[in-house]
């Protein structure tokens, strides 16, 4: 069935609605709006206000709310209209959802899903563009996770859900409107394992989220002069598959991060040390990373897009760890 | 302010001493102009100047030695205004690739230069693999970024029919290295494994009459020690307690089923090497002696190779030949068992009820208690000294 | 080895082998009426390679009972001058 990233979703929720009388989604326009980002366009007319709730403009406390009603017993779905604002409810997040099951000695357990887009590319300006996805990858009780192709966000809400911890969904919004042929059977995908989106022998390219499809790109770009990338997807950025990426580097003995939060203590940073904790010996090159320029996301089109991650910076960056000069 | 540095006059050129100024602070430049002359290992070469300008400061002297990028000069451009002050890129700089892709030279002490020459690059796999096959990677040239060498240049260097399991001969093991490698591995069995030690005492008799009666049908070259005896049976007796038999790391047993036992070899140089014999169970008697000969040959001529080195299973220490009775021995970690002999000595000791002098031998066992108990140890003493009754089944 | 080598020569023969064989024995401080084994390290492998270098250059057949009389280098210089003589006797 051809359907949109957005519609995906959508179809994710609706399923867990009709399949499951405890969740329920809540957040900011989610309800009459359909959605800042129209993805839960409908639900309120097919499921009613008990259960595609509005919230009030605080997300402390309605992310606060959602963590009180998985204690009850509920299985909440709550959208955080993106990860810039999801600051404003960090405490609920770090301190309460990801601390109870620990701090109750195991008798308490908080399975809510925190939906959040991320990214940048839409000139939504320096408020409501940034990657802090490693932010959440840092805190243990968390499971995070970045849906980067149609069956994933078609099928990693279903095994959130069924997740007794908290789960943080991230969607690059620049994924919403890019449509695919999503097979019939697909409702559940994996979430704890990286997936090889491309298999090749001459460099890892290790990416999430809104960057598979530069990645992907990049690879094709590669192939051309004969330079076989393989593409992994994370999926998982808490935890992260180690095994996964380490295989791919093993056989690769290159590796290059694909991130689209800053250089600085990013989630690339994470995964280079990993491979140099684990597989120096078998590296052939300096690790390398394309990341987001250090600067605030720029409002103009071009700046904006001269700070990202981009397939060309990609080409150029994988040529110069394999010694072609270009 | 722009920085007039020592070009790379050929890419066998590290450094050059600058001979001669034909220019001083105030002149004025132009594209193409001799400034200095240098001299090299080539001889005395005037270098020019790319950019016009004006000279504002000599930073190296008449007589003085630097390195291929050092700083012969500051001047300004035509265009620069007296604040505006240009950062070199040194990574993009021409002569830094140069440098990178030339073999290291040895610094020269001398040198003032912050710049000293840079390490080659080797990348980690390729370092390791060459390693492997026994290539110095310094004489290799690199095709990775900045003329690193790769895993791939490694492997070309190695050449087509170098085969990937070449044998790499022994490392050449200073006495010191030689002690450091053995008390770091002795102090890490004392301290990581929990021994147990049990010991008894074998009739060799039978054995040694046994041997003597086939040596003498046999040419000195083709005759066996009684040490090979001791190896076939500790092998076959792994067979029936096979506890004692594999490795015991990361906190998991892996017990192996074929036998390689590594053979305790003192140096005449000091020291000692504990090769390792291969599938021992699998070798009859006569493959085995020309092996062991063999195995012990080539540990005092430095010529082992690396998986023997590596794959002992079980080890045997031999200490009799010294003269001692009893050894007590210690585990090579992470293996998980020792057999120690000690020297074959005539004992009297009760024979069908009657005293009776025989040739006795002592064995003694040390084992991983991670892995078994005692009376398992006990056991695979027991078969030794069984298997040694009936040589013939060895 | 001829048959009229002298003990001199035999000698300067055993100890060639012996040096081949162990190369870290100084000659000067053997004492070659003494063991070799009670003077240097020299186990039953070493012995082995020793015994067999004297019966190839002697062509001599050395049976393993006759070893203890090959175990320092005047006995070993014995057994040959009487044994080498024998075998040149026989051909």
């Amino acid at each position: 069935m051809n359907m949109t990233y957005r519609e995906a979703m959508r179809a994710a929720m609706r399923e867990a609605l009709q399949q499951d009388e405890r969740v329920f989604l809540m957040g900011e326009d989610v309800g009459r709006y359909g959605g800042c980002y129209a993805v839960s366009k409908g639900l309120l007319d097919e499921f009613g206000e008990e259960r595609i709730r509005d919230t009030p403009l605080s997300e402390s406390a309605f992310v606060g709310a959602g963590i009180g009603a998985a204690l009850g017993g509920m299985r909440p779905i709550v959208e955080v209209m993106t990860v810039n604002f999801s600051l404003l409810c960090l405490d609920q997040i770090v301190n309460t959802a990801a601390t109870l099951r620990h701090m109750s000695g195991g008798q308490f357990s908080v399975p809510v899903v925190l939906r959040m887009t991320t990214g940048a590319g839409r000139q939504l300006a320096a408020q409501h563009s940034h990657s802090l996805e490693c932010w959440y990858a840092h805190v243990p009780g968390l499971r995070v996770i970045a849906p980067a192709t149609l069956e994933d966000m078609r099928g990693m809400l279903r095994v959130a859900l069924e997740d007794p911890d908290p789960v943080i969904i991230f969607e690059h919004n620049a994924l919403y409107n890019r449509e695919g042929e999503l097979p019939d059977d697909v409702s559940v995908t994996e979430i704890r394992r990286a997936a090889v989106r491309r298999t090749g022998n001459h460099i890892s390219l290790i990416c999430y989220g809104g960057n598979l499809v530069k990645a992907l790109e990049a690879a094709d770009e590669l192939a051309k002069s004969g330079i076989e990338a393989e593409v992994i997807d994370l999926r998982s950025l808490r935890p992260l598959d180690d095994a996964t990426i380490l295989t791919s580097v093993r056989k690769t003995r290159r590796a290059i991060m694909i991130d689209e939060g800053w250089h600085s203590g990013s989630l690339a940073a994470e995964i280079g040390m990993r491979i140099s904790e684990q597989a120096f010996y078998d590296l052939d090159a300096p690790l390398a990373r394309v990341c987001t320029a250090e600067v605030p996301i720029p409002y103009p089109s071009h700046l904006e897009q001269a700070a990202l991650p981009q397939v060309a910076t990609i080409v150029s960056k994988a040529r110069e760890v394999l010694g072609q000069h270009v | 302010m722009s920085e007039f540095r020592l070009p790379s006059l050929g890419a066998d050129m590290d450094d050059a001493t600058l001979r001669e100024w034909f220019v001083k602070p105030g002149d004025t430049v132009k594209n193409g102009d001799i400034v200095a002359a240098v001299e090299t290992n080539k001889g005395i070469i005037d270098i020019e100047i790319f950019e016009g300008g004006t000279i504002e400061q000599i930073m190296v002297q008449p007589d003085e030695k630097v390195p291929v990028g050092a700083v012969l000069a500051l001047y300004r451009t035509e265009h620069e205004s007296e604040v505006k002050r240009l950062t070199p890129e040194p990574a993009t700089h021409p002569f830094n690739k140069e440098r990178a892709s030339q073999p290291e030279r040895t610094p020269e002490p001398e040198s003032t230069s912050a710049e000293a020459p840079l390490r080659k690059r080797i990348s980690p796999a390729a370092r390791k693999r060459a390693r492997e096959l026994g290539i110095d990677p310094d004489t290799l040239s690199g095709t990775g970024p900045d003329g690193a060498v790769t895993l791939d240049d490694v492997l070309a260097g190695a050449g087509p029919a170098a085969p990937v399991t070449k044998p790499a001969t022994q490392p050449e093991l200073s006495r010191a290295g030689m002690r450091q490698v053995i008390a770091a591995a002795m102090a890490r069995s004392k301290r990581e494994i929990p021994h147990y030690y049990l010991s008894t005492t074998i009739d060799m008799t039978p054995a040694l009459d046994w041997l003597e009666a086939r040596n003498t049908q046999r040419p000195l070259p083709e005759r066996m020690v009684y040490a090979a005896l001791l190896l076939k049976a500790v092998a076959m007796a792994v067979k029936k307690i096979p506890e004692m038999n594999g490795y015991f790391a990361d906190g998991q047993v892996q017990l192996d089923t074929d036998v390689h036992i590594g053979v305790a070899i003192s140096l005449r140089t000091g020291g000692l090497v504990v090769p390792a014999l291969h599938n021992v169970t699998k070798k009859s008697l006569d493959q085995l002696m020309p092996d062991f000969f063999d195995l012990v040959d080539r540990a005092r001529s430095g010529h082992l190779r690396a998986s023997e080195l590596q794959d002992g299973t079980i080890t045997v220490t031999s200490l009799g030949e010294q003269g001692v009775e009893t050894v007590f021995p210690i585990i090579y970690p992470p293996q998980i068992a020792i057999v120690g002999f000690g020297s074959l000595v005539d004992r009297v000791i009760p024979v069908a009820g009657k005293p009776a002098v025989r040739r006795v031998i002592n064995a003694s066992l040390a084992a991983d208690h991670r892995v078994s108990d005692g009376h398992r140890g006990g056991l695979f003493l027991a078969e030794i000294n069984r298997l040694l009754q009936e040589p013939e089944s060895l | 080895m001829t048959p009229n080598m002298s003990a001199d020569e035999i000698k300067a023969l055993v100890l060639e082998k012996l040096l081949q064989v162990a190369p870290d024995i100084e000659p000067a401080q053997l004492d070659t009426a003494t063991p070799i084994r009670d003077q240097y390290d020299f186990d039953s492998m070493d012995f082995l390679h020793f015994a067999i270098a004297l019966g190839q250059q002697c062509q001599l057949e050395i049976p393993e009972h006759d070893y203890r009389e090959l175990q320092s280098v005047d006995g070993a210089v014995d057994y040959l001058v009487k044994h080498s003589n024998g075998n040149a006797a026989a051909k």
